[in-house]
């Protein structure tokens, strides 16, 4: 394809208020055609808020959504027909079968016929559902579940996908044959729009959108939101320790001067650091406690590092405004 | 407007299929039926009688078998004095007690008038009623006897005749109007229970994000629904009519009819429920708030004519109060339109309000 990538999803100012409660603020984004948008933030942030009213489930109270250039507000029934959703629990009837439920909703999204059955058959393939097509839904594990429900999304061929935790519970091996999946429906230009608490999950969408108390604190893609000054502040560096045991290791590094911040990372310990504080004097902390390091490097930020830093700032921010509410001073 | 309509009531009908529940549809109404047709009966029978006859004469005797002979009392204990009488009363072993003073033949003999108490358990009102009225009959006539008259030499005689149910059998009144209760409940909660469901299941949520209409949701579970309510209809009223040998006077054609439009405000009462419940127990709480009034307010269990006027306004807005009204017109004394247009017109008003009301919370309630 040449040119610009088209915008599948473009927000402003988004803002929507519950009575006195602003449950999103001014929140602005766009989403490229094929893009797998992750949409983070902690429970209660406003990122269902957010979902609902792209699906034109829920009038923004100001700001303008639009998908596929449909205005949500002015032609929600357009947006309905240009967008699949799979929730959060499973939300298909447990007392049909899977392919009864996929021709149920190939019904209602207006399927017919010799129509109705190919596009059935399309997303049974896709999906994987073959073998179950005869099991009630509800008797499917947490993965297969998933998938029927994607299937149903998928039959109406839409442009968005929105998918509310589609991985929350389900097992390993489920998880990663359900992101090849995504990543094909990607590939083929469909655009996907994730939520997801999996920090290594939000590290294969190609844009992350956080969101924190009601706003968008970052948005952008992976790369870029690493670069960030507030992640790796100026004169500052990040390193990562190999150390055994790496428990004892961090606690010998903590609350060090010029330790910023030190943290546990599978069998590493990850320090972010004044940029004064050299690779010598981290060895001397370590053998202090008869720890010899058995490797330190300097290392790029993950994905997680850029969450907890700019949570701790805006934490940090909000409770500087409210004397008196302490936010994220658990040290 | 009615998108996905067809799609809804198939999968209405499918889920129906397979849920065990659906065993009972007939089973439920029809034990129902029976339950309330047998037990509820206002012919006061055989109550347990005490009789303490001081006098032991064979006048006293006569009186005593006056009271069996009615039917109404059974004689079920002779007790040896009042204190006894009493106990048993209390106890509940009898709820009449008879006492035969000891002078009572020595003062019929001498023409002098004598007096025989009955005490009365006043804690069922319902027999407390029928046993006054007996008891003060059978005075009455062995007074005429023992005067040498016969009610026939008497000046005046009133001569009731009983139309429509003239044997006065109790399931004959009730059984119809059991037809309205039991359809009123099965419905609100059956459609109550049916979307209430889907929000506890988070299948809503999955709806309300395709291009389905929510009228198309509302409808394609009422129709289902209310097919089968018309079953159930037929099967109780098969159940009046062969079981309890009530015959259909009036036209049944316009029975059914009128069952159908009573159907729909029934329905729209279960999906105004399902608005304001979020799980199965609590509508299952709202059901029962709307068939209480329904039950002792419509006319089903107590004429409403003698109800104090706060309450008699209310039974006006219950919807089943016109409908046992249809019910009896119909079956009982063989009305026809021309003598039901006021009930029909009222439940048309009741359906009209009741959908809009339900349409359009189900509309806010579901985004």
């Amino acid at each position: 394809m040449t040119g610009e990538t088209p915008v599948m999803i473009a927000v402003e100012n988004l803002t929507r208020r519950f009575g006195d409660f602003t449950a999103v603020d001014a929140v602005s984004f766009e989403v490229k055609r094929g893009a797998i948008f992750g949409f983070l933030g902690p429970n209660g942030a406003g990122k269902s808020t957010v979902i609902r009213m792209l699906c034109g489930l829920l009038a923004p109270t100001s700001g303008r959504a639009a998908l596929d250039g449909v205005d949500v507000v002015r032609n929600p029934e357009a947006v309905k027909q240009r967008i699949g959703y799979t929730s959060q629990q499973f939300s298909l009837y447990a007392d049909l079968t899977a392919e009864e439920n996929i021709r149920f909703f190939g019904r209602i999204y207006g399927l017919r016929g010799a129509l109705l059955r190919r596009r059935a058959d399309e997303v049974t393939d896709l999906s994987g559902m073959g073998v179950y097509r005869k099991r009630l839904a509800g008797q499917l594990s947490g993965g297969w579940k998933q998938r029927l429900a994607l299937a149903c999304a998928l039959l109406h061929s839409p442009k968005v996908l929105f998918l509310d935790e589609p991985t929350a519970g389900i097992d390993p091996v489920a998880r990663r044959d359900l992101w090849d999946l995504l990543f094909y429906l990607s590939s083929e230009g469909k655009t996907l729009f994730v939520t997801t608490h999996y920090m290594d999950e939000t590290e294969r969408c190609s844009q992350i959108g956080y969101i924190y108390m009601s706003k968008l604190i970052i948005c952008g893609e992976p790369h870029e939101l690493k670069r960030l000054p507030e992640v790796t502040p100026p004169g500052h560096r990040r390193l990562e320790i190999e150390a055994d045991p790496p428990t004892v290791a961090l606690e010998s590094l903590r609350r060090r001067e010029g330790v910023a911040d030190a943290t546990l990372f599978g069998h590493a310990i990850h320090l972010l650091v004044d940029e004064r504080v050299t690779e010598e004097r981290i060895r001397d902390w370590l053998n202090a406690r008869s720890i010899e390091p058995s490797a330190v490097r300097e290392i790029e930020p993950t994905l997680e590092d850029v969450f907890v830093m700019l949570t701790r700032r805006r934490a940090s921010e909000t409770a500087d405004k409210r004397p008196g509410v302490g936010g994220g001073g658990r040290g | 407007m009615l998108r996905g309509l067809f799609a809804v009531i198939y999968k209405e009908i499918l889920q129906l299929r397979r849920d065990p529940a659906t065993k009972f549809i007939f089973a439920i109404p029809a034990i129902q039926t029976i339950i309330f047709g047998f037990a509820i009966d206002l012919d006061v029978q055989h109550i347990p009688t005490a009789v303490w006859d001081m006098d032991r004469s064979a006048e006293s005797r006569r009186l005593v078998e006056g009271f069996h002979n009615t039917g109404a009392f059974d004689v079920v204990r002779e007790v040896g004095g009042g204190e006894e009488m009493r106990r048993e009363i209390v106890a509940g072993r009898t709820r009449v007690g008879v006492i035969v003073p000891q002078d009572y033949s020595a003062r019929l003999l001498s023409g002098d008038q004598a007096a025989v108490q009955v005490l009365i358990d006043g804690s069922d009102s319902v027999v407390a009623t029928n046993a006054t009225l007996t008891a003060s009959l059978i005075g009455q006539t062995q007074s005429l006897a023992r005067a040498g008259l016969s009610p026939k030499t008497l000046p005046l005689e009133v001569r009731p005749r009983v139309l429509f149910n003239p044997d006065l059998i109790g399931s004959h009144f009730y059984v119809p109007a059991l037809v309205g209760v039991i359809l009123q409940f099965l419905t609100v909660t059956l459609t109550a229970f049916a979307i209430v469901r889907e929000r506890e299941r988070g299948t809503l949520e999955q709806l309300v994000v395709t291009p389905v209409s929510r009228w198309a949701i509302v409808l394609g579970k009422l129709l289902p629904y209310a097919a089968i309510g018309m079953a159930q209809t037929v099967f109780i009223l098969g159940l009046m009519r062969f079981l309890f040998g009530v015959e259909i006077q009036g036209d049944l054609l316009l029975l059914l009819s009128l069952s159908a439009l009573f159907l729909l405000p029934s329905l729209a009462l279960g999906i105004l429920i399902s608005t304001i419940a979020t799980n199965q127990a609590q509508a299952m709480q709202m059901a029962f708030l709307i068939m209480l009034p329904s039950v002792l307010l419509s006319g089903f269990a107590f004429p409403r004519e003698t109800m104090p006027p706060p309450i008699f306004w209310l039974s006006h807005l219950i919807p089943v109060t016109y409908y046992i009204q249809i019910l009896r017109g119909i079956i009982l004394r063989g009305a026809g339109m021309w003598a039901l247009w006021p009930q029909t017109l009222v439940l048309a008003g009741f359906t009209a309000i009741l959908i809009a009301l339900s349409a359009l919370r189900f509309q806010k309630r579901i985004a």
